[in-house]
């Protein structure tokens, strides 16, 4: 078995699931959907490390491989091919989103029992499994749009998942339209390098773009900002980020596969595959590593002041893929994955955490409720701490010498990127603080009647199901969360699945330690080995001091959140009160949801009355085929006239034309 | 003829008229359709005119209700064709042909050449001219026979009312947004029949039409 | 013998024979009125015929009177149906094929 043939069944096998999950929808009892799903995932992680073990067999020039399933159509100059690309970049991906799918279908195994739209839930999740794998291993332009408009299509479904909340779908449709931009950037991205390569290809646009374009001609960089909407679209940054904390509608283990650890990189993966192009224009780069830079800052900030703790964990995943997206933007390939990869087991066991602990608070997601679950849930307290030390960046966990990785490569290029990585730091400072608020809010402190409960054996159950935005009563039918709530502590799968990630949250770092391995780095060079960039290494000395400084400044935020939250508390509602304005505009979440909705959806929606008004109904209705319609009508009756049943008329009628032949005849012929 | 009141008169007008153009005929020297014109048109076929108006009557028919614009275009109609046709005769046809006539050919309107011609020349035409007479006979005789037994002579108009449910037979029963109301409407008087257009029962919704027109106005 | 005299008595008769028809409103006299214009046109027909010497004219009239006869028999029998129908005979009255 060849690298692309695994390839291809790693491909292959979330789709099978999900069709098979979906056509035996009503057969198949109890949770076998749910385990099926997950073998599923499981087998195609298992052929992901074939195709791993295959690739490392051949030199490191050498792991580059094109295969077409078939040729689609080759008109007016595209060559449309199923084709996927094997290299070093897409089967790192397809490890992390197959494996980290892989535990969360183990987890949603056990969370979403008793819902009533299990079965639906668990194709729908194997349908993004298999989009996401599409969309990395895609090897042209066009596989590429299918499998981000896949994705998109799944995030959707999967946010509106409790289809019957109101909230859920019209976050759901947010989501939806805000990636479309993104859709339309990457589709008219792809027109403009077909344009002057006359390929879809990536290899071929790639090899194209050193002799087509030139250093930062305006095309290229038009291409490359484009390629940067995309980008921010799905990975929601800056300003295309309002349907990120909306998403979180949807149930929590969508929220850490999708809005965590997989939809949301491919913005990061999107640009690390481009990077030819983007080395050509640095121009659009800069652009792109500015826009991370600010949405790692505002997002953080907004993560200091939210009381829903999955909107923070939320804005803590827009602020780590700014980080991300700096990184890829200005040459830090592969610190960039490597953080893709941590970002991917901690923010996972993030939300994981969030939900066993959501659940025993029996739906309620507020932080302002919750309170001292540390001796009632501790394995839950223990999994969210690891991946709450992860985020913060604490060493030895794995988090800290990811994001320090990208921070070191910053101020190894100089110039003007020292600013950018000492926004990075300050971002790790405020990073900490909102990690550890949640820690200390949750699970410290006086335990909230929900966690008495527990410790004395019974977990909470609300008595009228309510949303837990709105406050509106709901029911457990299908389409809304069904009636059980799941902890860790007492789920095995959910137990597990958490364990698997918190161990790699600590010890993953392992594979990326300066000075002592560089398997992250040499593993991903042959696929980055045609940039400029990725030759410039920052020393060791570099790493460790910056690896230091970023330990130093968790460090520090970690004792001013204890400081703040845990020591004093009532150092935070001071800190409001003094800070009112600032507070009012972060809690405001900078009021971006409100510009855009002057600037884009009432116009849009006035737009569309107007056409429904005046276009619709006067001209098409009325005009149009109203006047079609009488002018038809008219004709009809005017010539109707002239039916008159009387045969003398008629008669008169032929009489007269003998008439005015003759006469015509007569007079012609003068 | 055409301006007499009595059909009975214009037929005989037209007689008179038939036989004047048999004279016309023998002053150009054709005897025969001369002589085929009294015996067959003013002999035969005036006749059966004669017949049919005295069975249909048709008294004098008032000429002045309805069509009074036809009563005064059409003769302007018919002058103006005559004046055309005047015109072009008279000026520019003839100045084509001499007016002097052709050599006279002897037997020019005889029988017998007549009858050569129709059994050589014309044998076709004479032969569909026979068949055509085999149809009209036969198209006369269907039309105009007493169809006995097959349909009783009721005038369309009349129908006898039989006392039925209000709204029985209407296309609201049909698609079932009336139904008749149960019980039989009060009987007429025994003997009386009726004259009432069909759907009366209908009434409230049809009594905006007019009771004899045809069935649709016109309009969609 | 000037052919022109047969000729505009032909075009007489036969628009007296139009006027006619358009004016009258008992059918049969309408019918009466196309026999009138019918023989217009023969005594054309012939008088032609005399003019160039061939008989074709002659010929013509004959299947011409055939053909009226025929017209006549199928057009009072229609009268008589319509008469036994109990409608009236009045063309301004049976125009069912109205609209």
């Amino acid at each position: 078995m060849s690298a692309t043939t695994s390839a291809w069944l790693v491909l292959l096998c979330p789709l099978v699931g999900s069709v098979v999950i979906a056509l035996g929808f009503r057969r198949f009892p109890g949770r076998a959907s749910g385990w099926l799903g997950t073998a599923v995932i499981t087998l195609s992680f298992a052929f992901a490390v074939v195709t791993l073990v295959k690739l490392l067999g051949y030199g490191p020039a050498h792991r580059q491989f094109v295969s077409t399933l078939w040729k689609y159509d080759f008109t007016a100059g595209v060559d449309a091919k199923v084709q996927i690309l094997v290299d070093p970049l897409s089967v790192f991906m397809i490890l992390a989103v197959s494996g980290v799918s892989a535990l969360i279908h183990l987890y949603s195994v056990a969370y979403m029992t008793s819902d009533r739209g299990y079965t639906r839930y668990f194709s729908y999740l194997n349908f993004f499994v298999f989009s996401m794998l599409l969309l990395v291993l895609a090897g042209n332009f066009i596989i590429l749009i299918v499998g981000w408009a896949f994705v998109g299509f799944a995030s959707y479904v999967l946010i509106s998942f409790w289809y019957r909340r109101r909230t859920a779908t019209r976050a759901g449709i947010k989501a939806f339209v805000i990636n479309v931009v993104g859709d339309v950037g990457l589709v008219l991205a792809t027109f403009v390098l077909f344009q002057h390569t006359h390929s879809v290809d990536y290899l071929k646009v790639f090899h194209a773009a050193h002799h087509v374009f030139g250093h930062n001609s305006p095309a290229l960089v038009v291409a490359c900002l484009l390629l940067g909407v995309a980008a921010f679209a799905k990975s929601a940054q800056i300003p295309l980020h309002t349907w990120l904390p909306d998403a979180m509608e949807g149930p929590t283990p969508v929220s850490a596969l999708i809005h965590a650890a997989t939809m949301v990189t491919a913005g990061v993966y999107l640009i690390a595959r481009m990077h030819p192009l983007f080395d050509q224009a640095p121009t659009a780069g800069d652009v792109t590593a500015i826009g991370g830079c600010l949405t790692l800052l505002i997002a953080a900030t907004i993560a200091l002041v939210m009381v829903d703790i999955k909107r923070v964990i939320a804005y803590s995943t827009m602020s780590q893929i700014g980080y991300m997206i700096m990184g890829v933007s200005v040459g830090a390939y592969s610190a960039g994955m490597f953080h893709l990869m941590t970002h991917a087991f901690f923010k996972a066991l993030l939300f994981m955490a969030a939900g066993s602990l959501i659940s025993a608070m029996a739906g309620s997601q507020s932080l302002d409720r919750m309170g001292g679950f540390r001796k009632a849930m501790p394995f839950t307290f223990v999994c969210f701490l690891v991946g709450g030390l992860a985020l913060t960046g604490l060493p030895p966990f794995s988090g800290w010498l990811s994001k320090d990785d990208i921070l070191a490569f910053l101020d190894h290029r100089g110039g003007g990127f020292i600013a950018l990585g000492i926004a990075g730091y300050v971002g790790a400072f405020m990073t900490a603080l909102y990690t550890f608020r949640m820690i200390f809010r949750a699970f410290f402190g006086e335990p909230v009647r929900e966690a008495r409960s527990l410790e004395e054996g019974h977990l909470a159950h609300a008595d009228v199901p309510t949303n837990p935005a709105t406050g509106e009563e709901e029911d457990t039918d299908v389409g809304f969360p069904g009636p059980e709530h799941h902890i860790a502590e007492r789920d095995m799968p959910m137990k597990v699945a958490m364990a698997a990630l918190a161990v790699l949250a600590l010890i993953g770092g392992v594979l990326q330690i300066p000075g002592v391995d560089r398997s992250i780095e040499r593993f991903l060079e042959p696929t980055f080995a045609d940039s400029v960039l990725s030759r410039e290494v920052p020393s060791t000395s570099t790493d460790w001091v910056g690896l230091a400084i970023g330990a130093a400044i968790a460090i520090l935020g970690i004792a001013i959140a204890y400081r703040i939250w845990f020591a004093a508390p009532d150092t935070a509602p001071n800190l409001r009160r003094r800070f009112a304005p600032i507070y009012t505009l972060f809690v405001n979440k900078w009021y971006f949801d409100e510009l855009i909705d002057l600037l884009i959806v009432r116009p849009t929606l006035m737009l569309g009355r107007l056409g429904d008004s005046v276009l619709e109904r006067i001209v098409v209705a009325r005009g149009v085929t109203g006047g079609t319609e009488s002018a038809v009508r008219a004709g009809s009756a005017a010539v109707r006239r002239s039916q008159t049943g009387f045969l003398r008329y008629y008669a008169a009628g032929m009489v007269l034309f003998l008439a005015a032949v003759t006469l015509y005849f007569l007079v012609s012929s003068t | 003829m055409v301006v007499l009141r009595n059909p009975f008169y214009s037929v005989l007008a037209l007689v008179f008229h038939l036989i004047s153009l048999a004279a016309l005929f023998l002053l150009l020297r054709a005897e025969f359709v001369a002589a085929a014109q009294v015996i067959v048109y003013a002999g035969a076929v005036m006749v059966l005119y004669v017949f049919v108006v005295a069975y249909v009557g048709g008294g004098t028919e008032p000429l002045t209700t309805g069509g009074r614009t036809l009563k005064i275009l059409s003769p302007l109609f018919a002058i103006a064709v005559a004046a055309e046709l005047c015109i072009a005769l008279l000026g520019t046809a003839l100045n084509g042909v001499s007016g002097k006539g052709a050599h006279f050919v002897l037997g020019f309107g005889t029988p017998r050449n007549i009858g050569r011609l129709f059994l050589t020349t014309y044998l076709f035409a004479f032969e569909i001219a026979s068949i055509l007479l085999l149809v009209s006979a036969v198209g006369a005789v269907v039309l105009a026979r007493r169809r006995r037994g097959l349909e009783p002579e009721i005038e369309i108009e009349r129908r006898v009312h039989i006392p039925r449910p209000a709204f029985t037979g209407t296309m609201a029963e049909a698609a079932g947004t009336r139904h008749p109301e149960p019980g039989l409407p009060e009987l007429p008087s025994a003997g009386e029949a009726e004259l009432e257009p069909t759907g009366a029962a209908a009434g409230p919704e049809g009594g905006g039409q007019e009771p004899s027109g045809p069935p649709y106005q016109g309009g969609w | 013998m000037w052919i022109g005299g047969y000729l505009v008595v032909s075009a007489l008769i036969f628009s007296i024979g139009a006027a006619g028809v358009l004016v009258r409103r008992n059918p049969l006299v309408i019918l009466l009125c196309l026999e009138l214009m019918l023989n217009g046109a023969n005594l054309a027909l012939v008088a032609f015929a005399r003019m160039w010497g061939g008989a074709s004219g002659q010929i013509f009239a004959l299947i011409v009177m055939v053909v009226a006869a025929c017209e006549v028999t199928v057009g009072l029998g229609l009268i008589v149906a319509i008469h036994r129908r109990r409608l009236p005979i009045d063309v301004d009255e049976l125009r069912e094929l109205q609209g």
